[in-house]
């Protein structure tokens, strides 16, 4: 009808059917590119929530994959006494001591021997990155006889440095606009000549802590303060979580109490993350007095945060379970814990495992309320423990990209690589877990 | 001995527990004719001589490792020079600090004195006889239940009853974690924020326009008194909430209905999984692309075509948040419209209707009202999310309707009043907590009506 006209009989009579009629047809023709539109609408939103996918993933990874390679210059050494200050190669304190960054400093001067003047000079110094001389002090400590000889070494240039021979900065852009200067990009271009620099595998990446210059951070500090972060939710959330749900699944009454407990749980679980963080500043921190920045407060809240989510899996997985089996172990004599611990729990496991799995990966990416209870913190050293000063992997991500060097954007986006590796990794185990054990009845 | 060494050797006595009263089942059992002579299993005696070791001494423990610091500190304060404890409470937390910094090894504020030197030598012996003392405490109450549980093993004793009772007891316990959490949320915001409306009047905080929550330290500094009100930051918040739903719903309800009508179910089970990759990615990473991607990409594309567009502009923020939240809004509608009965599809097709007719006419209004609900979650979300908006979106408190302009939102001020170092009594800090007891009553709100229109719908087809 929505052409608006009406057809009267005698022009049905004169079309012969109301199929073959040109308004019927016509309708029809509208009616079918409507529904062809509008599946296109579909298809079209498919499309863009894929692409978004492709599109995040595509702008991490081209952002993030150089920051696994990095700059180093090869320089020629020497362990001059003279110029790191020991006498003596078997006075430790001496050693740990030394001026390993005059040592570096010669030895760049020994490359250049035409720069002089004192800017001139800075700036050479400026190439290699202000942390090798830690890379010679590291050797000389394992090895004391070094003192005296001369060795050739590779050592991290600086990220600016870096970030130039990635492209990052341009060469041709006026010398203002580059944090490099020409003098520098002259000295680069004569090692380049002369095979003194290159880029390898940046293991830097993964074995050290944070740091306020790029080529020397790592994310091995935040990694580990993840684990043991981690490991405290586990420990805590997963006994607690199945107990409740067997609690609410197989003895609890119906009652109002009971209720409000269910109530309560799916509450919970849309609780902003970041009211967590201030619960856990107020109550485990103001409260109680646990330190800051600690895995063990992190896991804490995130054990709060995950609850409701295992809870919830393991529920699922206990209500899968048919009664028959429950209905088998009574009639056998089986009191109701055991036939829970022996017969229930063995069946509804991998379910409840595979919701703790996506619990704990839901911990691994949660930031806000860790940043309520300090784990923002600067830390350099890699934490010993769950009682120590710590940051997590998502935390060192928005530390790093607050940072304003530019080689701090490939590394924030290699460490969202290695966090987002994590995840599909424990997806896939969930999915596997479910794959594999999942029983239809 | 440490409490971490303690817990461990609390670990073994309890399995060493287990395995004498498991075997001394077995010897009564021999005494007075064979394991059927037993009331329990041997493994139910052994579990509950591992109770009675663990459940007392445990308890102890805890209490202990929670009380000892307040006991210390209190000891310490006491044995301190008279005029040290005539200090202001302020002062006196001060010297305490500095005592516990010189006990373990730390920098310390100023030179000790010989009290403090003293007051630390104190506080050291103190730790030492405490923990000295827990350990004796603790292995000797694990030890004398052991011993009880031995002598509790006979073929009377309702051992598997007992133990039963007590796991009952954990599970209930269990389970009450969650109401506990709710509790202690509300407590804790709850608390802080009356603290606030004590000095900040509650009306101006939710109806000021003004909000600037630098205080000052000393009462003669200039031009940062304080402005607590919070109008600009829930302007902020619903717009970027509100452009985040300009993307999310139409893009989850539209592939949603596509996903649950048209799509074979080889696309589906690609797509479905795909979409849902979105809401495993950590909001951190959203931030990170909105911050160094989306936001230079609106802020050129605004410039290029002549709008002043700001670094931190809403738009970014709020297009990157709606991205996140499509697979929340596609599962969510693809349950309800998969709950439709098919006998509606049914009948639509029989009267001749097309598919999209079908799906229009009859499919998406039985399914609004779960649809709704689903979206109302999806705000909630929104209102909620913390890390986007820290990353991508500003601090500046403008009172703005242009997307294009810098804005700041609840979350992103508990974030900036709470992260650092700070003291627990200013406004500022107070502020926080009244924001996230906003935050807290308005996402639970929502919560409940949507939770409530998705059941009462689902109520009708099942």
């Amino acid at each position: 009808m929505t052409d608006g006209k009406l057809i009267t009989g005698a022009e049905l009579a004169a079309s012969g059917s109301w199929h073959g009629s040109p308004q019927t047809q016509r309708r029809l023709r509208k009616r079918q590119a409507a529904e062809k539109r509008f599946r296109a609408y579909g298809l079209v939103a498919i499309l863009m929530g894929v692409s978004f996918v492709a599109l995040l993933f595509f702008d991490i990874v081209a952002k993030g994959w150089t920051a696994f390679m990095q700059t180093h210059i090869q320089l020629e050494v020497t362990y001059d006494p003279e110029v790191l200050g020991i006498a003596d190669s078997g006075d430790t304190q001496a050693l740990s001591r030394a001026n390993y960054t005059g040592m570096v400093k010669a030895a760049m001067r020994k490359t250049f021997p035409n720069v002089s003047g004192r800017r001139a000079k800075r700036a050479l110094y400026g190439t290699v990155s202000s942390g090798a001389g830690f890379v010679l002090r590291e050797r000389m400590m394992a090895n004391p006889d070094l003192l005296g000889s001369t060795e050739k070494l590779w050592l991290p240039a600086d990220d600016d440095i870096d970030m130039l021979l990635k492209g990052h900065i341009r060469r041709d852009a006026p010398e203002s606009d580059r944090r490099v200067s020409d003098q520098q990009i002259a000295w680069v271009e004569q090692l380049e000549q002369s095979g003194q620099i290159r880029k390898q595998f940046n293991t830097t990446f993964f074995t050290a802590g944070d740091s306020r210059e790029p080529e020397l951070a790592g994310i091995r500090g935040a990694t580990t303060g993840s684990f043991y972060t981690l490991l405290v939710t586990l420990i805590l959330s997963f006994p607690l979580a199945v107990a409740a749900a067997i609690y609410l699944e197989e003895f609890a009454p119906k009652n109002r109490w009971t209720d409000i407990i269910e109530v309560n749980i799916n509450n919970l679980a849309a609780v902003p993350s970041i009211v967590f963080g201030l619960l856990g500043l107020a109550v485990f921190i103001n409260f109680f007095g646990l330190p800051r920045s600690a895995p063990l407060v992190g896991g804490l809240v995130l054990t709060l945060m995950t609850l409701p989510t295992i809870i919830i899996a393991s529920r699922a997985a206990l209500k899968s379970v048919p009664p028959s089996i429950r209905e088998a172990a009574l009639g056998m004599g089986a009191s109701k814990t055991q036939m829970i611990t022996h017969h229930v729990l063995p069946l509804a496991m991998p379910g409840m495992l595979t919701g703790t799995i996506i619990g704990m990966a839901q911990a691994l990416g949660e930031t806000a309320p860790l940043l309520m209870i300090g784990m923002v913190a600067f830390i350099v050293d890699v934490p010993g423990g769950p009682l120590e000063p710590a940051t997590v992997l998502p935390v060192q991500i928005f530390l790093w990209a607050d940072s304003p060097e530019r080689a701090f954007v490939e590394r924030t986006s290699a460490a969202i690589m290695v966090l987002l590796g994590f995840l599909i990794l424990m997806n896939a185990l969930a999915v596997v877990l479910r794959r594999r054990f999942e029983r239809r009845w | 001995m440490q409490t971490p060494t303690l817990v461990v050797v609390l670990l073994a006595l309890m399995a060493l527990a287990f395995h004498l009263g498991r075997r001394r089942s077995f010897t009564v059992a021999t005494r007075c004719g064979g394991i059927k002579a037993l009331h329990s299993l041997p493994s139910h005696y052994g579990t509950l001589t591992a109770m009675w070791c663990a459940i007392p001494a445990a308890i102890v423990l805890f209490v202990w490792v929670a009380f000892e610091p307040t006991v210390i500190e209190h000891l310490v304060v006491g044995a301190l020079p008279a005029d040290y404890r005539a200090l202001p409470a302020e002062r006196l937390s001060l010297v305490i600090n500095d005592v516990k910094n010189m006990v373990s090894g730390n920098v310390v504020s100023r030179d000790p004195d010989p009290a403090m030197r003293a007051a630390a030598a104190h506080y050291q012996n103190l730790e030492r006889i405490s923990a000295a003392a827990l350990s004796v405490v603790v292995l000797a109450i694990a030890i004398g239940g052991v011993s009880i549980g031995w002598r509790m093993v006979s073929p009377r004793t309702r051992a598997r009853n007992k133990v039963e009772i007590v796991v009952k007891y954990f599970l209930i316990i269990s389970s009450t974690v969650a109401v506990f959490t709710t509790l202690g949320i509300v407590l804790s915001v709850l608390f802080e924020s009356i603290r606030f409306f004590g000095r900040v009047p509650i009306s101006e905080f939710l109806f000021g326009l003004n909000w600037s929550p630098q205080t000052a330290i000393r009462d003669d500094q200039v031009g940062s008194s304080g402005a607590f009100g919070a109008i600009p930051l829930f302007a902020g918040t619903l717009m970027i909430s509100f452009i985040a739903m300009l993307v999310a719903a139409p893009i989850g309800l539209f592939s949603a209905i596509y996903l649950a009508e048209y799509a074979t179910p080889r696309v589906r089970s690609i797509a479905k999984p795909l979409l849902e990759i979105l809401a495993g990615i950590p909001t951190v990473v959203y931030g990170f692309f909105a911050a160094l991607t989306v936001a230079p990409f609106v802020r050129d594309t605004g410039n290029a075509i002549g709008l002043e567009v700001s670094s931190e502009s809403a738009l970014a923020a709020g297009f990157v948040m709606g991205i996140m939240l499509i697979p929340f809004v596609s599962s969510l509608s693809d349950d309800v419209i998969n709950a439709v009965p098919q006998s509606l599809r049914d009948g639509a097709y029989a009267l001749g209707a097309t598919r999209s007719e079908m799906i229009k006419q009859i499919v998406l209004p039985a399914a609004l009202p779960g649809v709704i609900g689903g979206l109302l979650l999806a705000v909630s979300r929104a209102i909620g999310e913390t890390m986007i908006v820290v990353m991508a979106a500003g601090l500046a408190a403008n009172l703005t309707a242009n997307p294009l302009d810098a804005v700041t939102t609840v979350t992103v001020q508990i974030v900036t009043l709470l992260v650092g170092d700070q003291e627990f009594d200013s406004a500022k800090t107070l502020a926080a907590f009244a924001l996230g007891l906003l935050l807290f009553v308005v996402t639970l709100a929502l919560n409940i009506v949507a939770l409530h229109v998705v059941r009462k719908y689902r109520e009708q087809y099942d």
